[in-house]
């Protein structure tokens, strides 16, 4: 009997009305932890009992511990008929199991009814008392820690990255068993609640054994879903990356490491460039699984994009071979997983080497009701094989690892679509081995070699790259290759160098289907996916270079399923990386050149796209430093035809017609009008507008180029609904209407939230899905975060100057620069010899800056990719290796770490009223130190009415539910003890009405991590002792840079 | 396309404070038909068509500029109203009681703003106040509302909202012993000023002055909550501070209503102008010491003993409610109008009035000095502030 668990009653407040007589209620506790229950006394006529009970103690298995809400119900005794139920509180009990977070929970809960929504507070006290379980076999994994955040929680250090995590269970669906049929809604909506409660409960106990097994203590970047699958059932599922985590007593010593799982694993070279291009691959098109029961295993694979850059291009063949090494190396050590997966998005400085693109593969796939809950195999081998599909992308960039992997699900009827997605990366050998983590700690600090470039070159070899991709000399150190465009799914790396500010980018599109049953639904569906993701892709790429950049982080396509319609949703925050090609422009052809006034329409269509990419690159301050031709001319191994252009390209943005005109299609990236689509495609480029002055917005956790954030922040949750005209619908209408949705979503947003100016929404984070026939529903969550405008612009200009100054006055210097650093390093940490060699044999080779103008045409590309994309109607696209610039500049528009937050100014935050609770999604609260994790948050709630019209109609019925909501998520947490939520995110947000009927009901699932921070401001006081405190890794980082 | 549904929730409450005014002020967030469910039903905006379709609170909005100034559109506009009206329809429960905004759960808004929107949705009008001060609080005023909205130009629902607020402090108020500031104070949040106007509402209410004649047009509600306030501090029974004497203390409320006795007491005042002697003897001191110093000497010579009837005859028909409650049209009738008929000048009515109350502790014969003093200290303030255009 490993644990005893104590609850205390305490008090109520602001009770309702049970008894209409009196206007008071007769108010009794009932508290429920597995099979037993415990009652307090009545407290007669009051809306604000005072129970004061003694500690009703259950002693059970850990096992429970971690499986088992603790239930309290509140209730209205009545001498002669039933007690009525005023409403419930579930309790996670989990923080309390291990020994670094909340130790208590205490505090005032509201209590919810599915009916009514909040029905006053309550006010519990809840301990656990746990002995120590020497037994070997346990099932309990009590004690391992669990974290939403994706990258290493703040104020711990990871011995050891193991890998990646996942579990699944299975159950019945209460709201589909036949005794949903005679018991009340609110029976069947606390036996979901509760349901989904003990499996959340199961699923992270078995998640954390598998951890312990891995020999690991925590497990970050952890996100559990559910799938609803009607009839067929309830999917509970998460995935997480293992850690071994150490609490760091110091602020100062904050280095995370990372480590491997795999002792085998041997330390290499770090050499190549990433970069990335796109390919992409799939799979026969259609195969169904053999067997008896068609519905059951009837799964059609679908083709998969993997984005990486494109472009195509030659190079020096230096690193190949050791690439070629390193990618042995690590491979086999991460072979020995079975995916080496990591849910992680952002990194400990020198975890991940390159970057390859991002992989994502769907599937589309049956539902069949599950037989069996104890043995939900049809769905882990679902799983697997898209997990599979995954790997092998990622094998085919060269890369042996993927990051920023997520997965996700969108089911219509008994149709699934799961698909799974990260980005391809290489990751430092060097951590992935196991063993003295002092060493291997310091040797990262001083190892920054590729200063803020060394992500972006090409993890593959050039002379065998697994799509074609234009390849460039890096822009940033002139040593290594780089595509000309990157997609990733991950955070931007905190030593990247940027230039300018980001953007949100979002790519949205929908596409009509008939309706149809089952294996023939199936198939629709998987003949439509390859063309959206063809097409997101694109239009992607089309804005990301209206732009005027040349990357993109964060990416998350999202494809959703409805009875009539599919329909994508893209979104990134686009960034300059500096060590990366200036795009080039884009350029507009007509079929028809002959016809005059089509002439003239097209040419007004290429200014207005001309003056939007001008316009584009001020507002985002995209100013690459212009590096004269004797610079970047000297070492040229192999100038190509393109030197002439140089001169007329080194002006930002007028230059744009001029070399689009003189090189027309061959090196522009050209869009054809050749019908209606296009022409639409055209236009909805150009009717994203700009957010109003003093917004800025990114989908990431950060801001590439601000980062003087003040302390202000707003969490918000927007929801919308439209019913789109039924008749007639065509794709393109549709596309408007939901281009349209999506637009005045963010105008509304930026309105409201204009008294914050200047401010920046970050991690903006879109879900889009279909309920019913004719209805799109978009759910948006983000954070507005002030900054400090003034200083911003200090911070920029410094750099800027600086980096100017390095241009201009000393060319050696600068060129020398990241050589410096190397050899600063050297000395003092002796490198594993082949990669000395690889360093000093790449500088002596001189900077490359292969200056090429080599078009690719989209549709050779397509050829590879495969067959399904002959089918679709070849846009000539031609990739444009435009404006050659060189950007040697250092410059850092560094990420907000939190190094960063010591030199922000942060506003004297006053202290704010007792019991405020900060949301937010970001991982880091502006202007503060987070000093404790307390735990996961992991709540679902379901809401129901059957007033709809008296409780304000679906708006103010959803309105009030989401309030609700996020007054749980804060009251759980300042129970907890804690003052904040990060990573905070709402995963689920399923709304269904029946106006007829004057109903609705609504499911939502959110989870965070509770936390404890301290204002800055405050500690400073505190830490003027300890001087070095706070001198972070970002810190560091950016200090070598610069 | 149409919305459906159109929401925004942040983890901190927003608060426009314009919007907030336009709700207060009554002002429907919805076009058409006003809706009788508490979050005034569904909304439907059509793309095309939202601008024509403008809800008065969105149409007030554009015409303050903000359009141009944020560069939003119509439609935006109507979304964020909406959302606004949704927030404020769900705290209208809480403002109910303001102490439960500050515990309550749901909406995390900083104090600054709980204050302000506690203070707001208690602010009244001065047109509405003057219409409804010394009104019954019941139904049947509640019905009248209609009129009163008519006359004054307030919306209907801004009337209800500020009278039912009246009616809300009173009842909560009533039956509590203490000061009558204190409490409001207390129980709803009110900032000092506030609360001292809530104290004056109910305090008329509950003596049901008459302040709505024609000839009492002319006071603000400014002047009658000054006079409240001077009669709540020495004409009722808290003023004496001998509530523990009280034999009953369940009998009367504190600072709500007159001191009964007191009322009784001030028959005895009339012998002030029954007793010609002590009359003329009063008179002589009052005019001996402003001779010269009074611009309408004469005037008020001739008047003397007018007023000073006027004055003691208002005080001893105190004892009858009805006479109680007519007192404001009688120091109007008696005193403020002869004066206004003479040009008096106000310090001319100050030294008056000084000099009218001093002189009695001469009067010998006069026993009821204390009296006297609690009476005239109070009605010598309140005439002042009466005495205007």
């Amino acid at each position: 009997m490993p644990g005893k668990l104590k609850v205390k009653i305490v008090a109520g407040r602001h009770l309702p009305v049970m008894d209409r007589a009196s206007d008071l209620t007769d108010a009794f506790v009932e508290v429920k932890f597995g099979n037993t229950t415990f009652k307090t006394d009545v407290y007669l006529k009051s809306l604000n009992p005072q129970w004061n009970s003694e500690w009703f103690k259950f002693e059970v298995d850990d096992e429970d511990l971690q499986d088992e809400p603790l239930q309290i119900t509140v209730l209205d005794h009545d001498t002669y008929s039933a007690n009525d139920a005023i409403g419930k509180v579930y309790i996670d009990i989990d923080p309390l199991l291990y020994s670094e977070a909340a130790t208590v929970i205490s505090g005032w809960f509201p209590i919810y009814d599915t009916i009514h929504g909040i029905r006053g507070e309550i006010n519990v006290v809840v301990k656990v008392d746990l002995f120590n379980d020497l037994n070997r076999f346990r099932q309990s994994s009590c004690g391992v820690k669990f974290f939403c955040t994706t990258s290493i929680p703040k104020c711990y250090r990871a011995v050891i990255i193991h890998g990646f995590v996942e579990e699944l269970v299975v159950n019945e669906d209460p709201e589909y068993q036949w005794i949903d049929r005679i018991r009340t809604p609110r029976a069947s909506n606390e036996a979901r609640q509760r349901l989904i409660s003990l499996m959340s409960g199961e699923l992270q106990r078995k998640i954390g054994l598998k951890v312990l097994e891995m020999r690991g203590n925590a497990v970050v970047g952890y996100l559990q879903c559910f799938d609803l699958e009607g009839e067929s059932g309830l999917v509970v599922r998460a995935i997480g990356t293992a850690c071994t985590l150490d609490k760091l007593s110091s602020p100062a010593a904050f280095l995370p490491a990372c480590n491997s799982p795999s002792k085998e694993m041997k330390e290499s070279p770090l050499v190549h460039p990433p970069s990335h291009g796109c390919r992409s691959t799939h799979n026969s098109p259609i195969h169904t699984a053999t067997g008896s029961r068609l519905t059951q295993n009837f799964s059609v694979s679908v083709p998969t994009l993997i984005y990486t850059g494109m472009g195509s291009g030659s190079a020096g063949k230096e690193g190949g071979p050791f690439k070629a090494l390193l990618r042995q190396q690590t491979q086999s050590a991460l072979e020995q997983r079975e995916f080496p997966f990591f849910t992680l998005t952002a990194f400990p400085p020198g975890f991940l080497v390159h970057v390859g693109g991002v992989v994502s593969a769907r599937s589309v796939k049956l539902l069949d009701r599950i037989h069996n809950p104890d043995e939900p195999e049809t769905r882990d081998a679902w799983w697997a094989e898209i997990r599979q599909e995954i790997k092998s992308h990622a094998k085919a960039l060269g890369c042996h690892a993927v990051v920023g992997y997520s997965e996700s699900t969108s089911i219509c009827e008994e149709v699934c679509i799961l698909s799974a997605s990260g980005t391809a990366a290489v990751l430092n050998p060097r951590f992935l081995q196991d063993g003295t983590v002092e060493g291997c700690l310091e040797q990262r600090l001083e190892e920054n070699l590729p200063a803020g470039c060394g992500f972006c070159h090409i993890p593959y070899d050039e002379l065998n790259m697994p799509f074609p991709a234009h390849l460039t000399y890096c822009y940033n150190c002139r040593k290594q290759k780089v595509p000309d465009v990157l997609f990733t799914t991950i955070d931007l790396p905190m030593d990247a160098a940027v230039i300018g500010k980001g953007c949100l980018i979002q790519a949205r599109l929908c596409r009509l289907k008939k309706k149809a049953q089952a294996e023939a639904n199936a198939t629709a569906i998987s003949n439509l996916l390859p063309f959206m993701e063809y097409e997101v892709h694109t239009q992607l790429m089309n804005k990301l270079k209206l732009k005027g950049m040349n990357a993109l982080f964060g990416l998350r396509i999202q494809i959703s399923v409805g009875e009539n319609m599919l329909m994508g949703l893209a979104s990134a925050t686009g960034v300059y990386l500096a060590a990366l090609p200036t795009p080039g422009g884009i350029q507009i052809a007509g079929k028809t050149p002959n016809d005059g006034s089509y002439e003239q329409h097209i040419s007004h269509m290429q200014k207005k796209i001309n003056d939007t990419i001008a316009k584009n690159k001020e507002l985002y301050e995209i100013n690459p430093p212009e590096i004269s031709e004797e610079i970047i001319g000297s070492p040229i191994p192999e100038p190509r035809q393109r030197s002439r252009l140089l001169r007329s390209q080194s002006e930002s943005s007028d230059e744009v017609t001029e070399l689009d005109l003189s090189h027309g299609k061959k090196d522009a990236f050209v869009l054809e009008i050749d019908d209606t689509d296009a022409m639409e495609d055209v236009h909805s480029l150009l009717t994203d507008v700009p957010p109003p002055s003093g917004f800025y917005s990114c989908n990431t956790e950060i801001m590439p180029g601000i980062n003087n954030w003040t302390s202000e922040i707003q969490m918000f949750t927007s929801v919308r609904v439209i019913r789109l005209s039924s008749l007639n619908l065509t794709n393109q209408a549709l596309n408007k209407n939901f281009n349209d949705l999506c637009e005045n979503l963010l105008k509304s947003l930026y309105f409201k939230l204009r008294s914050m100016i200047p401010c920046c929404l970050c991690h903006v984070n879109f879900t889009v899905s279909l309920p019913e026939d004719e209805l799109i529903q978009v759910t948006v969550t983000a954070v507005a975060i002030t900054f400090d405008k003034n200083q911003a612009l200090q911070t920029t200009k410094t750099h800027a100057e600086k980096s100017l100054q390095r241009a201009s006055t000393d060319n050696e210097e600068l060129l020398q620069f990241p050589l410096e650093l190397c050899s600063d390093a050297l000395p003092s940490h002796p490198f594993p010899p082949a990669k000395e060699h690889l360093e000093s044999a790449s500088s002596n080779s001189g900077i490359p800056a292969a200056q090429r103008a080599t078009s690719v045409d989209y549709s050779s590309f397509a050829d590879r990719c495969s067959s399904w994309i002959e089918l679709i109607k070849l846009k000539a696209q031609t990739i444009r290796r435009g404006s050659i610039k060189t950007t040697v500049t250092v410059e850092k528009a560094s990420p907000v770490g939190e190094g960063n937050f010591r030199n922000r100014s942060s506003p004297p935050c006053a202290n704010s009223t007792v019991g405020v609770v900060k949301m937010t999604p970001l991982s880091f609260i502006p202007g503060a130190k987070i000093t404790k994790y307390l735990g996961i948050i992991n709540m679902f709630f379901i809401r129901e009415t059957t007033s709809l019209r008296e409780e304000g109609g679906v708006s103010g019925f959803l309105h009030a539910f989401i309030a609700e909501v996020f007054a749980m998520v804060r009251a759980h947490v300042a129970a907890l003890g804690g003052n904040a939520v990060v990573s905070y995110i709402m995963k689920q947000c399923v709304f269904m009405e029946n106006p007829n009927k004057n109903q609705a009901q609504c499911l939502i699932n959110v989870s965070g991590d509770a936390v404890v921070f301290v204002r800055e401001s405050e500690l400073e006081v505190v830490s003027t002792q300890q001087p070095a405190a706070n001198c972070q890794p970002s810190c560091t980082g950016g200090e070598v840079t610069t | 396309m149409t919305s459906e549904l159109d929401i925004f929730v942040g983890n901190t409450t927003l608060i426009d404070e314009d919007v907030y005014r336009l709700w207060l002020d009554g002002y429907s967030g919805l076009w058409g038909t006003v809706c009788g469910c508490r979050f005034g039903g569904a909304v439907v905006l059509d793309g095309r068509a939202g601008r024509a379709r403008m809800s008065d609170a969105v149409a007030l909005r554009v015409r303050s500029g903000i359009l141009e100034q944020t560069g939003a559109t119509a439609a935006v506009l109507q979304s964020d109203t909406m959302d606004h009206y949704r927030t404020f329809q769900m705290l209208e429960r809480l403002l109910h009681a303001p102490p439960k905004l500050l515990h309550q759960l749901i909406f995390q808004i900083p104090p600054s703003r709980q204050a302000l929107l506690i203070e707001r949705y208690y602010a009244f009008d001065e047109a509405f106040v003057r219409e409804v001060l010394g009104k019954k609080l019941s139904k049947g005023t509640k019905k009248d509302l209609d009129d009163i909205s008519t006359k004054t130009g307030i919306t209907l629902k801004s009337c209800r909202r500020q009278f039912d607020n009246f009616k809300r402090v009173f009842k909560v108020v009533e039956e509590m012993r203490g000061s009558l500031v204190d409490n409001i104070q207390q129980h709803f949040l009110l900032s000092d000023r506030l609360a001292r106007d809530y104290a004056a509402i109910v305090f008329f209410a509950n003596n049901r002055f008459e302040t709505g004649k024609k000839k009492l047009q002319y006071l603000s509600f400014g002047d009658f909550a000054f006079c409240a306030e001077l009669m709540i501090q020495n004409w009722t029974l808290g003023a004496v501070g001998e509530a523990p004497t009280d034999p009953d203390p369940q009998a009367d409320d504190m600072d709500m209503d007159l001191d009964k006795e007191f009322l009784q007491d001030l028959k005895e005042l009339k012998v002030l102008v029954a007793d010609k002697d002590l009359l003329d003897l009063h008179k002589s001191l009052v005019c001996t010491a402003l001779r010269g110093k009074l611009g309408v000497f004469s005037e008020m010579e001739a008047n003397f003993k007018n007023l000073s009837r006027g004055l003691v005859n208002v005080a001893a028909k105190l004892t009858h409610n009805k006479d109680v409650r007519d007192l404001f049209v009688d120091l109007v009738e008696k005193f403020v109008e002869p004066c206004r008929s003479d040009h008096w000048p106000l310090n001319d009515v100050r030294l008056f009035l000084n000099q009218y109350s001093a002189s009695v502790h001469s009067l010998d014969g006069f026993r009821h000095q204390a009296l006297w003093d609690r009476y005239m200290g109070t009605l010598r303030g309140c005439l002042l502030r009466l005495c205007h255009d």
